[in-house]
């Protein structure tokens, strides 16, 4: 593990349970900026929950998260807001807000928190939905869109502030191979282009293997292999070899 | 038992984080104005619909009555009292509870499962203001306003019905439902509503807001909105009517 303060995202030691179920216990990683890092694992072994954790949706019972340089697991909203603004991230449904049109899920964020005028918040959504390839759709409620086009407004969203950080929660789920390859070029195109963070949370391993410049495995609830793709595949682990075995 | 005082001390910090929530910024004034029509004038038809036909329905039954005793001169007032003292506020409360509070419960718990809310979090903005506030507001707001709609449509029925039996004329209608008010009649009732408006938004927002039961959660939220929310209202209605007769003695018929 790199130095956690010169990480852009960084996991020491976290533990976090619901009642009685521990879902995750003792992890520890960090992703550099510029760094794509997938996280595999079975059904219900934490992985959504470490991208809430880092969003500080949810906070750890052990540990420490450190984004950039704010260690953020007892700070207050205000500085929490300010952190947050960093990242940016793709729910697995997308999460659109569903009594707002694409234009104004995309104008809430930039409204709120940029003091952007008018004129300049139309720009960055019109140059945003060109990106995600939905430049024709801005006025439409989110039940008009596809679950592809869902998607990528979600990714659009996500975008729309800058992030250095890009979290993306099961970014192919429901959608069709031609369709999640378009949202996975989508993201290494923010890697390379911004070089944003990007931590993506997948059952995919097509994706994972293009996109992750490391993988690391969760299973019940504990990191059992951190790698490349290939270091994973020879893996002494028979899980995480599993895992990416397609 | 315990467990009663429990969820009626966690709605009461929600209402009271509502009420503080009010006054910090910024004030979501796009989104008060979207709840107040989607709470206020969506609502409308239903109550004034509503209001005619129990005014039309009521007057004929008071006739009915009254023409056995030679006293059908009193039904203006009769209608007048029981739509503004009684029938109004609590047959609004209880309306709106049933639209507007089962939509509250459904679309929060419904943003909750979808993950909205987490997304709104997620953008630096805080959720509880950006979508609780505006409704309880909304609500309280609103339904004095639909009161009076409630109202007056019902004396509205009321006299149409009459006009059919008796001819008798609008100015007259109106002069004698209004004989006996006096104004306290007229503001206490109509603001007593104000609460109702309070109770709905924080029971439903409650409800929907708080859930974590997926999609199941849903329509559970909504059922429990309307459900608590008219239980509440009619338990609050005899309360208030109390708190009423205390404050504005001469209101007390």
């Amino acid at each position: 593990m790199t130095d956690v303060r010169s990480a852009a995202v960084a996991f020491e030691h976290v533990s976090k349970s619901f009642g009685t179920k521990q879902v995750l216990h003792d992890v520890s990683f960090d992703v550099r900026a510029g760094e794509a890092l997938c996280i595999l694992g079975r059904s219900g072994t934490g992985k959504s929950v470490t991208l809430k954790l880092i969003v500080s949706l949810i906070k750890p019972d052990q540990g420490k998260i450190w984004v950039e340089e704010d260690e953020i697991t007892h700070l207050g909203e205000s500085e929490l807001s300010r952190v947050r603004r960093k990242m940016g991230f793709l729910f697995q449904d997308a999460a659109l807000f569903d009594s707002l049109t694409l234009y104004e899920n995309l104008a809430l964020p930039l409204l709120r928190l940029t003091g952007k005028s008018q004129e300049k918040v139309d720009f960055v959504i019109d140059q945003v939905l060109r990106q995600v390839g939905l430049a024709g759709d801005k006025k439409k409620m989110p039940s008009e869109l596809s679950g592809g086009m869902r998607k990528r407004a979600g990714l659009a969203r996500a975008l729309v502030l800058e992030p250095k950080i890009l979290l993306a929660d099961e970014p192919s789920s429901g959608l069709d191979r031609i369709t999640s390859s378009e949202i996975d070029d989508l993201l290494l195109k923010q890697k390379e282009e911004h070089k944003t963070a990007l931590i993506v949370v997948t059952h995919d391993v097509r994706g994972a293997r293009r996109l992750g410049d490391r993988i690391v495995v969760l299973d019940k609830g504990q990191l059992i292999a951190d790698g490349s793709f290939v270091q994973i595949e020879h893996s002494e682990n028979e899980v995480a070899r599993h895992l990416v075995t397609e | 038992m315990s467990n009663v005082f429990e969820i009626a001390g966690e709605v009461s910090a929600f209402g009271f984080r509502a009420v503080t929530g009010l006054f910090r910024r910024p004030f979501e004034g796009d989104q008060f104005r979207r709840q107040l029509a989607e709470i206020g004038s969506k609502s409308l038809p239903l109550v004034i619909a509503s209001g005619f036909a129990l005014g039309a329905v009521l007057t004929m039954h008071t006739r009915s009555t009254l023409v056995t005793f030679g006293a059908t001169a009193w039904i203006p007032t009769v209608q007048a009292l029981a739509f503004f003292l009684e029938i109004g506020p609590l047959v609004t409360g209880l309306l709106v509870a049933g639209r507007v509070g089962s939509g509250i419960g459904a679309v929060l718990s419904n943003m909750r499962a979808t993950e909205q809310i987490d997304a709104i979090e997620s953008l630096s903005i805080d959720s509880f203001k950006f979508l609780v506030v505006p409704r309880i507001v909304a609500c309280t707001l609103a339904l004095p306003v639909l009161t009076l709609f409630l109202d007056f449509s019902g004396l509205l029925g009321g006299f149409l019905s009459e006009y059919a039996s008796s001819r008798l004329s609008f100015q007259l209608y109106i002069s004698r439902s209004f004989s006996s008010f006096v104004w306290s009649n007229f503001y206490a009732p109509t603001l007593k509503t104000a609460v109702f408006g309070f109770t709905i938004g924080t029971i439903s927002s409650f409800l929907g807001y708080t859930t974590n039961e997926g999609s199941q959660g849903v329509g559970r939220a909504a059922t429990q909105s309307v459900v608590v929310s008219s239980l509440l209202i009619i338990l609050l209605d005899v309360l208030l009517i109390k708190f009423i007769f205390f404050i504005f003695p001469e209101s007390a018929l």
